[in-house]
């Protein structure tokens, strides 16, 4: 299944939750803010989440800022 | 001191600090335990694999500080208002710093998207603090739509040229009604304790700290100035005056008069 993580297209076997996904991509949870197709999903929310192909997820994190 | 309460939560410090800039996140930590500072900003991006290090909420949540999420990036109010969701969700804060400055050379906050984002962010429960330039008449506006305090900027974001809309921030403090914190530009500890004089409430302070030659030293030098100059405006400043006034008594025993 495709799906594009932060912008690069990305290939995963099955159909993968978003919390499989998260932890295919050695992201730790709770470190995390995630994005489907534009919708916050919360971190408790995660683990069920279904995917669909062409899904657009964006994972964010907190860097430096003024 | 008195206490700062800002969005109904009581702080000691009133020197706020950014996050950005700095050489490595040990300097930022020392830096911040330095400056005693309990609210703290940073700002949201993709997650990058090639740098975990990047991530700062593990070795900030370990400090016991308050996280602000600011909106960096943000061009418009639609994009400032998701920013404040997802920093909000990752942080578990009701803070936000409200920043949109869409033209990378003067980093200049756009007044009209500032303006919509706060509106909507207050009223979905955030303690609202927004960057924002040196205009009396937004100040009040943003204050209305429910602000927490409002966050004028001194001078440009990283130029150091110090509180150059000093006349703009009185007028500002006068007529303001919630916290006024000076945010940008600002280099030196004497200009965090003017501000703090003129009455502004806080001080948010970035650059200066990340980029001196020792940033913990000076954070430190910044908390000292301004816990001076709040104590010297809650001591009352004497008034100035257009001609000398004596200190000593005048007296005319030397010229044998």
């Amino acid at each position: 299944m495709n799906i594009m993580v932060n912008g690069n297209p990305q290939d995963f076997k099955g159909t993968p939750t978003l919390g499989q996904l998260l932890k295919e991509l050695d992201i730790v949870p709770e470190r995390v803010a995630v994005m489907v197709n534009d919708r916050i999903i919360p971190k408790a929310g995660r683990s069920e989440f279904g995917l669909n192909e062409g899904d657009r997820i964006e994972v964010l994190t907190f860097i430096g800022g003024g | 001191m008195k206490k700062f309460i800002l969005g109904g939560k009581e702080f000691e410090s009133r020197l706020i600090m950014g996050t950005g800039k700095f050489s490595s996140v040990e300097v930022m930590l020392e830096a911040i335990k330095a400056s005693g500072a309990e609210l703290v900003t940073v700002a949201l991006r993709r997650f990058n694999r090639e740098r975990p290090s990047d991530d700062l909420l593990g070795p900030l949540a370990r400090l016991g500080i308050t996280l602000v999420p600011n909106t960096s990036g943000a061009r418009n109010a639609a994009e400032a208002v998701r920013a404040a969701q997802l920093g909000r969700e990752l942080s578990g804060s009701p803070f936000v710093k409200v920043e949109i400055h869409p033209n990378p050379h003067h980093l200049m906050p756009d007044p009209i998207e500032t303006y919509e984002a706060c509106r909507e962010l207050a009223k979905d429960g955030f303690i609202v603090l927004p960057y924002m330039p040196a205009d009396p008449v937004l100040a009040k506006r943003l204050e209305d739509v429910g602000c927490a305090a409002v966050m004028p900027l001194g001078s440009a974001i990283g130029t150091g040229h110090g509180l150059s809309t000093a006349e703009m921030v009185k007028l500002i403090i006068a007529d303001s009604g919630i916290p006024v914190i000076v945010d940008a530009g600002l280099r030196a500890p004497s200009e965090a304790a003017a501000a703090m004089e003129m009455g502004c409430s806080a001080v948010l302070v970035n650059s200066a700290i990340a980029a001196a030659g020792n940033p913990s030293a000076m954070a430190a030098a910044f908390a000292a100035a301004v816990k001076a100059g709040y104590a010297a405006r809650e001591a009352g400043l004497m008034s100035r005056c257009d001609h000398a006034v004596a200190t000593s008594p005048l007296t005319s025993f030397l010229t044998g008069a």
